[in-house]
């Protein structure tokens, strides 16, 4: 009973019941049959929203006011710029990925400066990064569709025993990161700077030092997730990070993770992002046209937000 | 002659009393105000001023004790404004987002009607040029774009206008202390000639001169209670001093020489004053009347040895005094909030090792005898009193010779107290330096060494036996000038 009490008293059990909850509905409708396919599609989309949830998540635990919207761009301009460099050559995979984290930090510094040094809110800031950002990704795409090298295009599509690459690569990110957040010395930095920044500034915490790792180390997912999404589906487009700004914040808040900053969790970011994925196929199986299925997924997230609100958790 | 007397009272407090949880903010002050005087109210931080003054103007109510206006007994904010009460605050009350006759017509209810904007325009404007002659402020403008010197004679002028009933008692909270001394000696000027027109005022002023030149009777308090009420010319600067005071007491002082090399020093602040330094094993106090630039000199003392944007080797540690400001991580447990400033010496490469910080947690529960069964539990679960030790831990616990300590002991019993006293002592005889801001005169005696601040500026160095109450004071105090 207590043990059980304690595992609801879990902020991210409830994207995962969401999550299971609408997996079940779905397959209930066809009658069992793709149940396997279902799985598979969940856990490779569900991949790409954790890598940028995974950053979004370290921004938003610095405290009210910290969100980085810069996501979208920054997956755009690295997927193509990264495509662009290796030019379908295997030999060029390394060197794809090494030039994807560069612009990531960079990004993320100029973030940080433009919210540091013209003290501009981040909300502002990280906006008008994102438009600066987009712009570069247009004009170094000049709309041509440049394909993955194959090596790479399939290590994205394939599977390992059954389960999806991608989902891999995200499990391992994910691991690295609950080390940060959960056993390393930044990731009390963030939590303490989340509940209160003067308090953090008082007992000899370099804040800025902090917040700005935190911004490059969202930026640099988001390059990570964009170079391989353009991999995944086989060439980088311009709107290619388009639906990832939301994504990427409603994965962190449905995932249980405290909006006021200060209190953060990995797992509920893997709830979500099944979750968000399986809504909306649920939708579709059930027939529903675009605009019903938009406002039912508007429905079914507050209904998620509302059920596992309102609980506070120690430690 | 006694209805004569009572017929020209305009307030009278008797035994009034008034409790803040277990702290006696008034316990049993008289204080009756008649026409054509000007009181002078005087005494240290926490002697019940500001709270006598809030009862008289009706926003408090008293435990006990009786409230007498010209029109009768009773209390609250109407009553009080219908016997000619006005209230000039320390804090600034004016509406900034208004312009100057606006803000007249808020104090000023039957200054309605057609036109009603040039009307107030009119009185206020009249009120400043008989107050401040030449002030030169525009009344047009809003209060935002005034100067907190002119925000002030604003204010003030609005007190002292005739409203739906006359100014008949206008009470002054540290009127000048943002005037230079030019406009205070108008403001002085029209107080005396208000009076002895048959108004009243009262007068809180750390200023003692003006409370000496003005003022034609002195009431002083002390812990809750009037414990003087003679006429002006009763007192010298230095008898109003020694009033103030306490008698002084036995105690043990500390015969420590401090024998360290110099850990930390502070140029004068704005160029005034004297230079702060710190010695090794030294405790050093900051003294003087709460909010006059103690905690700023300690924040600039602290963020001046640590950096915002690498690491922090620093030396030095900070204690907070407000701990819901800049001490308390309100999320987080005992243990988390007590380990936050040590996690360095905690971690390897970078990973905190949760068995050695269960250790120091269970360390410092027993050495400062932190009460609660597990330092797991939630921080927000503790006593004021027991945050508070967690924040000394907190500091203590950290390799720091320097620690920083800003009214640590505010709302903490007396013994727990003792007990930090107690480490404060030991650690300082093994080497730690602490610079101890404390608004009680107690904490101040265990100094070694003590700076008097005043107006953000440090105006007086004590040392080993000059360390007394009446030194303090009459260092806080400025003088005659002004």
């Amino acid at each position: 009973m207590n043990r059980l009490h304690l595992v609801f008293a879990r902020p991210w059990i409830w994207s995962f019941i969401a999550a299971v909850i609408v997996w079940f509905a779905t397959v209930l409708v066809t009658g069992g049959a793709g149940a396997l396919g279902l799985s598979h599609a969940a856990l490779t989309f569900a991949a790409f929203s954790v890598i940028v949830g995974l950053g979004q998540m370290f921004v938003i635990t610095l405290g009210p006011g910290n969100i980085d919207l810069s996501v979208p761009a920054t997956m755009t301009l690295a997927g193509t710029v990264a495509l662009k460099l290796m030019d379908v050559q295997d030999g060029m995979i390394i060197a794809g990925l090494v030039i994807a984290i560069l612009l990531g930090i960079a990004i993320g510094i100029g973030n940080y400066a433009l919210i540091k040094l013209l003290r501009i809110p981040p909300i502002i800031a990280t906006l008008s990064m994102s438009f600066i950002v987009q712009s570069t990704a247009i004009w170094a795409n000049r709309g041509l569709r440049i394909k993955p090298p194959d090596m790479l295009a399939s290590f994205t599509t394939s599977s390992f025993l059954g389960i999806p690459n991608i989902a891999i690569v995200a499990v391992l990110l994910s691991l690295a990161a609950w080390v940060l957040l959960e056993r390393t010395i930044y990731g009390r930095w963030i939590s303490a700077i989340g509940q209160s920044i003067f308090a953090a500034r008082m007992t000899g915490i370099p804040v800025d030092g902090t917040r700005l790792v935190t911004y490059t180390l969202c930026a640099v997912l988001a390059a990570v997730c964009g170079y391989l999404l353009a991999s995944f589906s086989g060439g980088a487009a311009l709107n290619m990070g388009a639906e990832y700004l939301l994504m990427s914040i409603a994965v962190v808040v449905i995932g249980g993770t405290a909006v006021a900053g200060g209190d953060s969790n990995i797992p509920g970011i893997w709830g979500a992002s099944l979750f968000m994925f399986l809504v909306v196929s649920m939708l579709n199986t059930y027939g529903f046209g675009a605009g019903v299925r938009l406002i039912l997924t508007g429905l079914i997230i507050l209904a998620v937000i509302l059920a596992a609100g309102g609980r506070k958790v120690v430690r | 002659m006694a209805d004569a007397m009572s017929a020209q009272t305009i307030v009278a407090a008797r035994g009034i009393k008034i409790q803040f949880g277990a702290v006696k903010a008034l316990d049993g002050a008289d204080l009756e105000i008649r026409q054509g005087e000007c009181i002078g109210l005087v005494g240290h931080n926490g002697a019940g001023k500001s709270t006598i003054v809030n009862v008289i103007n009706g926003g408090l109510t008293p435990h006990a004790g009786d409230l007498v206006y010209g029109s009768g007994q009773g209390h609250g904010i109407a009553l009080a404004r219908q016997n000619g009460v006005r209230c000039v605050f320390q804090e600034l009350s004016l509406c900034s987002n208004l312009t100057v006759g606006e803000n007249a017509r808020i104090m000023n209810r039957n200054l309605g009607g057609w036109n009603w904007r040039r009307r107030a325009l009119a009185l206020v404007r009249n009120k400043l040029d008989e107050i401040f002659p030449g002030h030169g402020i525009d009344c047009g403008s809003t209060v935002g774009d005034l100067s907190i010197a002119q925000r002030q004679m604003v204010e003030i002028a609005i007190s002292f206008t005739d409203a739906e009933t006359p100014a008949r008692l206008v009470i002054l909270d540290e009127p000048t202390s943002s005037l230079d001394s030019g406009l205070a000696a108008q403001l002085m000027a029209y107080v005396r000639r208000f009076a002895a027109g048959g108004g009243a005022v009262l007068l809180i002023s750390h200023i003692l001169g003006e409370i000496l030149s003005t003022s034609n009777r002195i009431v002083v308090m002390k812990d809750g209670k009037v414990v003087a009420d003679r006429p002006t010319s009763a007192f010298t600067t230095r008898s109003l001093v020694e009033t103030m005071g306490s008698v002084v007491k036995d105690r043990q002082r500390s015969t420590r020489q401090h024998t360290g090399e110099r850990r930390l020093s502070l140029p004068a602040r704005k160029g005034e004053g004297l230079a702060f330094e710190a010695f090794g094993g030294e405790i050093v106090g900051f003294a003087g009347l709460g909010g006059h630039g103690q905690t700023q000199a300690l924040l600039d003392l602290y963020l001046s040895e640590n950096g915002n944007w690498l690491p922090n080797r620093s030396p030095v540690a900070f204690v907070a005094g407000d701990r819901g400001l800049n001490g308390i991580f309100p999320l987080w447990s005992i243990l988390r909030n007590l380990s936050i400033a040590s996690l360095g010496a905690l971690s390897k490469r970078t990973l905190v090792d949760d068995g050695r910080e269960a250790e120091l947690g269970e360390y410092w529960k027993k050495k400062i005898e932190i009460r609660t069964p597990d330092t797991g539990n939630f921080i927000l679960s503790l006593s004021g009193g027991n945050q508070q030790k967690v924040l000394f831990a907190r500091a203590l616990a950290t390799s720091a010779s320097i620690v920083l300590m800003d009214d640590p002991m505010r709302g903490v019993d007396v013994g727990t107290k003792q007990e930090v006293y107690e480490i404060l002592r030991s650690e300082a005889a093994s080497g730690r330096t602490f610079v101890w801001y404390s608004t009680e005169m107690d904490e101040i005696e265990l100094c070694d060494r003590v700076y008097v601040f005043r107006d953000g500026v440090i105006v007086a160095e004590l040392a080993g036996d000059e360390i007394t109450e009446e030194k303090v004071l009459a260092s806080s105090f400025a003088g005659g000038e002004h």
